[in-house]
């Protein structure tokens, strides 16, 4: 590697590492009361949740930092903190 | 369609994906980290950030944050960096947005060139994401911070006004600007097409709860963004020629439709102990800025 390309740095997913070991609650998705609104999907800071198949909605926990703002934006209650174990 | 956002557009018609990648070093809960989504908007976005949380939310080489151009700069050459590469841009032929993303404090302490950049209608795209105090060095106040917000500046509570920045950029006369809020992206989005569309000096002032220099819960950044305008303290408006209240502000230009001060002011500990004659002078001066800027949509039609 010449010694210009190694002072660019790349983009990288985890550049603070393994972010969803800050996590103290996980948000945990009830399907059956989510509407699909994406809003979580929408104001996630980290940009971890996504939609699949238009159906239902995953989340990145290697990253999910347990803000806790998807749970408190969703309209229906479909998102709830659970307190991690260890 | 968007709650409380901007009625005319549909959430799954917006760009989701950010241009910020997941894992970067942004607190639980971040502000900025919400904003910066709705840059995914712009096309071709070089970004320009001046000392703040911002920079380190950009990442630790060799790894970074951001998948977008990212030029770090000095406090106070932000704006004058900007206007430099929007000339050699212009000369090279390069197509690209220009923004520079800039803290509160930042905005303080590189005035001077960014009220040259706008005198001159330097063709860039400056956000203030403003968090109401230097936060990334320890909760400083700013000439942004609420009068009687607890800082580690103002232990007993800011005594100076809060000044009005966007008005302040407003008045050098330049063909953009507007303030917005982490609260309501979908507007945020918005105004930010709009200023893309536009040539010469566009300027956003974007309202940022911040959870640890604010003492609020993680999990309350979006609605804490969105007390702010439903009790009027935070007003959003536009100017492209003509000046307008913007939507989600629109119902509380009626003072008697507003979710009481009280409402917002509780739920932070930056605002814990304020006496009852505080809060009712904040509400005045709540007031005031509401005639104020009412008065500007009447002169700017
Ligand atoms: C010339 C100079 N002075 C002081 C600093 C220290 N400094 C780094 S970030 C910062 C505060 C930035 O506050 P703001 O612009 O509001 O951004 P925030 O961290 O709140 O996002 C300060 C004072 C610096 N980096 N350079
Ligand atoms: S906010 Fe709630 S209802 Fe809307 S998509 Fe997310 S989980 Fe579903
Ligand atoms: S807890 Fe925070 S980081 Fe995790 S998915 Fe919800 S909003 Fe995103
Ligand atoms: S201190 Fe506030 S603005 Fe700075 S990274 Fe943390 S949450 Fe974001
Ligand atoms: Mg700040």
């Amino acid at each position: 590697m010449k010694h210009s390309e190694y002072l660019i740095a790349k983009p990288s997913k985890g550049s603070a590492g393994q972010t969803g070991l800050w996590r103290s609650f996980r948000p945990v998705y009830h399907v059956e009361r989510c509407i699909r609104c994406l809003l979580c999907c929408f104001y996630c800071p980290e940009d971890v949740i996504e939609v699949h198949y238009h159906r239902f909605i995953l989340f990145h926990y290697e990253y999910c930092k347990g803000c806790g703002i998807c749970a408190s934006i969703c309209p229906e209650d479909a998102i709830e903190m659970v307190e991690e174990e260890e | 369609m968007v709650a409380g956002g901007d009625v005319s557009m549909k959430i799954d018609e917006l760009p989701r994906r950010s241009s910020l990648l997941p894992g970067n070093p942004s607190c639980q809960g971040c502000p900025h980290a919400i904003g910066l989504k709705a840059l995914s908007v712009l096309e071709n976005p070089v970004l320009i950030i001046p000392a703040g949380c911002t920079t380190i939310i950009a990442g630790i080489h060799p790894k970074a944050a951001f998948n977008v151009p990212v030029l770090h700069v000095p406090f106070a050459s932000a704006a004058a960096v900007a206007s430099g590469l929007a000339a050699s841009y212009r000369k090279e032929g390069v197509e690209a947005s220009i923004v520079v993303w800039m803290g509160d404090g930042a905005a303080d302490i590189g005035f001077a060139t960014l009220s040259g950049a706008a005198v001159r209608n330097e063709d860039i795209i400056v956000v203030v994401s403003d968090n109401e105090a230097y936060m990334n060095t320890g909760i400083q106040s700013s000439s942004t911070t609420s009068w009687k917000a607890r800082t580690t500046t103002s232990p007993g509570g800011k005594s100076e006004e809060k000044k009005d920045l966007a008005a302040i950029m407003l008045m050098h006369r330049i063909p953009y600007a507007a303030t917005a809020s982490v609260g309501y992206l979908p507007d945020f989005i918005n105004k930010l097409k709009r200023a893309s569309e536009i040539d010469g000096f566009r300027f956003i002032h974007l309202h940022s709860p911040c959870p640890p220099g604010w003492r609020f819960d993680s999990s309350k950044t979006v609605e804490i963004a969105r007390l702010a305008v439903k009790t009027g303290a935070w007003i959003l408006w536009e100017y492209s020629g003509r000046f307008r209240i913007t939507s989600p502000s629109k119902p509380y230009k009626d003072g008697s439709k507003r979710v009481p001060l009280e409402e917002y002011i509780k739920t932070q500990g930056r605002f814990k102990g304020l006496s009852e004659e505080d809060v009712e002078e904040i509400k005045s001066k709540i007031e005031e800025q509401w005639k104020f800027l009412l008065a500007f949509e009447e002169i700017f039609r």
